[in-house]
């Protein structure tokens, strides 16, 4: 069964145990043109229901950071270092490469962008459904193929013990990331990742598929972090943004304060770049240059090269994660508090 | 140097795009696939209307916006103009001729002047030639336009017009970032002085911050040049800031055509109301979720394709395709129209 809604009242707040809790967290690839660094630092906390968008561009190193937390960063050529990493009060670090991996599927769960790649294209998705729930739970043939129906279903595929026997190409691009979905929550994971879920998918297809999200989402209490380049999802789905630049998030604050006041000239150009209809008959200011080589990122703030309002102090010394109000912080050496 | 690459200042404001006749007229055109379906032995052959009956106009320095998911039809439409797709019927009147079924020969003069920018800036460069190159490649073969000894100056020029320093013309694509890619792409198409751009989803692939980057490039470009966009994007956002007209596609039909600013206040069709939706400004506006997914143009739906996802349709719509035709009480002639039997009045609320 599915786990019955433990707290619809959406995220709470102040727990005195995070879901997940990381600290410092630097992830390298070995390159032939030398050290890539994509994940620079990262620290973050989220409380158990809560759903935390991490806004980024290519490149920005979103993605290795999930991988990074899913444990999935191949190696090599990539290396992860990390100082914290606890789920549930679960120091992850201390445990053997074999729990981690019972955790991984058990407790936390990572959907892909790319639903067709994820799926083995020679079986159909029953086969992978079921199989998954033997190795985890243990059940029987049959006890695994009832449960497989019941999550396609809970997914909204349509006739799922006919849809069962279907092959990934057989399906639509919605309907395999349905699938999907539906194998990331099957054993009830307390946490769900989902890199890019809704970004291959049709405008009206991704509104499902994120209504979709947020159900199983408060059904079953999951904390979530969403991962997308898309202003408008993170509008649409978020408790919590943290927008990531260079390896590193350089704002996160609530949905509301995030769009209402950025804090970070990063957040603002992003903002100014996106068409919208107070600019329309104008031209858009876009952010000038391009993003940082990973190889050698700039002294100081990696922003400043291409930041308006850089000054001599960005160039010199990297920026601390500066507090601008409650929930909302910056790191840039120009944010200010308010209130 | 000829006379389109000249600057030639224009303001949008005090012109009125839609005057005069138009530099590209569509009409009734129909796409037509075969596939085979089924074990070799018993291969039965299947007819694919991507395209049916779609017709439009496009004048010059007007920016057509063409929206729709995929399986609309979209990229269809824009293979058909420039005849990488023979149409299967309907006319394509360019400059009072028909070029629908004109044959390879006498397609190849035309297409200098209509040219296309794709959407993958990785995969549409050649990685082997320089920048140099691929600019002067249309040059090649149009022979006759640009003597030899004048190229590298044009080349310059392109460059320098798409917003790229002229040395970086002895570079390799591999050397340029995804925003300086399609610079080179726009450049290229740009190479003949077309008259007619079509952009496939031509900034789909870049993140935000540069996209708009490019953004401000065709409108510049479009301002500058008179160049007619038929701009192809599943964008709603990044449509309305470049297009005075929007047309909207499903399952190789138009469900609304109209002006940008008519679509966005009033849209008529059901189907538009849900992408805007959709769209990230509507937060206040009335949210619409679909049901299920745009059907398979294999076997589409009867009469109006887009029943089986409408909270309006009835009978009628299962029975007879809606024609194109203006909304009631807009009056004549029509600049909006809707192809929807019960479509929506201006202020009128979606939900049922």
């Amino acid at each position: 069964m599915i786990r019955p809604c433990l707290h619809t009242d959406g995220p709470r707040k102040s727990s005195p145990t995070p879901l997940l809790h990381v600290e410092d967290l630097h992830v390298r690839f070995a390159s032939d043109t030398g050290p890539v660094a994509a994940v620079n630092g990262i620290s973050l906390r989220l409380e158990p229901g809560e759903t935390l968008v991490v806004l980024g561009e290519s490149g920005s190193g979103k993605s290795v950071m999930a991988q990074a937390l899913m444990g999935v960063v191949p190696s090599p050529p990539g290396v992860v270092t990390i100082r914290k990493l606890r789920l549930n009060g679960t120091d992850l670090l201390r445990q053997s490469p074999t729990a981690h991996r019972r955790l991984r599927g058990r407790e936390m769960a990572l959907i892909f962008q790319d639903a067709l790649t994820s799926l083995n294209p020679r079986f159909t998705i029953g086969t992978q459904l079921c199989e998954m729930l033997r190795v985890h739970l243990g059940l029987s043939r049959r006890a695994a193929r009832d449960r497989a129906v019941q999550l396609l279903a809970l997914v909204g595929i349509p006739s799922p013990r006919v849809r069962l026997d279907a092959y990934p190409h057989q399906f639509s691009g919605g309907m395999r990331q349905r699938a999907l979905i539906a194998m990331a929550v099957a054993l009830n994971p307390k946490l769900l990742i989902a890199d890019e879920p809704t970004t291959a998918l049709d405008v009206t297809v991704q509104a499902q598929i994120l209504d979709l999200i947020k159900r199983l989402q408060k059904q079953a209490g999951m904390g979530l972090i969403l991962i997308t380049h898309d202003l408008s999802v993170a509008r649409q789905i978020a408790d919590r943004v943290a927008v990531m630049y260079a390896g590193r998030i350089v704002e996160t604050a609530r949905t509301r304060d995030l769009f209402e006041r950025p804090g970070h000239p990063y957040t603002e150009g992003l903002m100014r770049s996106t068409p919208r209809a107070a600019a329309l008959g104008s031209p858009l200011a876009p952010i000038a240059g391009s993003p940082p080589d990973l190889r050698k990122l700039p002294h100081g703030c990696a922003f400043h090269p291409r930041c308006p309002r850089a000054i001599g102090i960005c160039r010199a010394e990297p920026p601390p994660m500066r507090v601008i109000s409650r929930a909302h912080s910056s790191l840039c050496h120009l944010a200010e508090e308010v209130e | 140097m000829t006379a389109a690459l000249q600057d030639r200042p224009a303001s949008r404001e005090n012109e009125a795009p839609a005057a005069g006749a138009p530099i590209l007229s569509v009409r009734d055109l129909a796409c037509v696939f075969e596939t085979r379906t089924g074990p070799f032995f018993a291969r039965r052959s299947q007819v694919v209307r991507a395209l049916d009956g779609v017709s439009f106009d496009l004048f010059e320095g007007q920016a057509l916006g063409i929206v729709g998911e995929s399986g609309s039809g979209k990229s269809t439409l824009a293979r058909c103009l420039i005849r990488l797709e023979r149409p299967a019927s309907g006319r394509i009147t360019y400059r009072g001729s028909d070029i629908a079924q004109l044959d390879e020969r006498a397609m190849r003069p035309l297409r200098r002047d209509i040219q296309m920018v794709f959407q993958d800036p990785w995969a549409s460069l050649n990685p082997r030639h320089t920048v140099s190159r691929i600019l002067s490649e249309p040059w090649e073969i149009h022979a006759g336009l640009v003597h030899p000894s004048d190229r590298t100056e044009r080349v310059a020029e392109l460059l320098r017009l798409v917003g790229l320093d002229p040395s970086f013309a002895h570079r390799y694509p591999n050397q340029f970032s995804g925003g300086q890619r399609q610079r080179i792409s726009i450049a290229r198409a740009l190479a003949l002085s077309p008259k007619i751009l079509i952009l496939d989803e031509a900034v789909s692939a870049l993140d935000v911050s540069v996209q708009a980057q490019i953004l401000n490039l065709l409108a510049e470009l479009r301002d500058r040049l008179r160049i007619a966009y038929l701009f192809i994007s599943h964008d709603l956002s990044v449509v309305r800031h470049l297009c005075e007209r929007i047309g909207v596609m499903y399952l190789g039909r138009f469900a609304e055509i109209g002006p940008a600013a008519s679509i966005f206040g009033s849209a008529g069709h059901p189907y538009t109301r849900a992408l805007l939706s959709a769209m990230p400004e509507s937060a206040n506006r009335e949210r619409i979720v679909l049901d299920g997914e745009i059907p398979s143009p294999l076997s589409p739906p009867s009469g109006c394709g887009f029943r089986t996802r409408c909270w309006k349709a009835d009978a009628h719509c299962a029975e007879t395709v809606p024609p194109l035709s203006g909304l009631p009480g807009t009056g004549a002639p029509a600049t909006q129209l809707v192809a929807c039997h019960y479509p929506f009045e201006s202020a009128q609320s979606c939900k049922p």
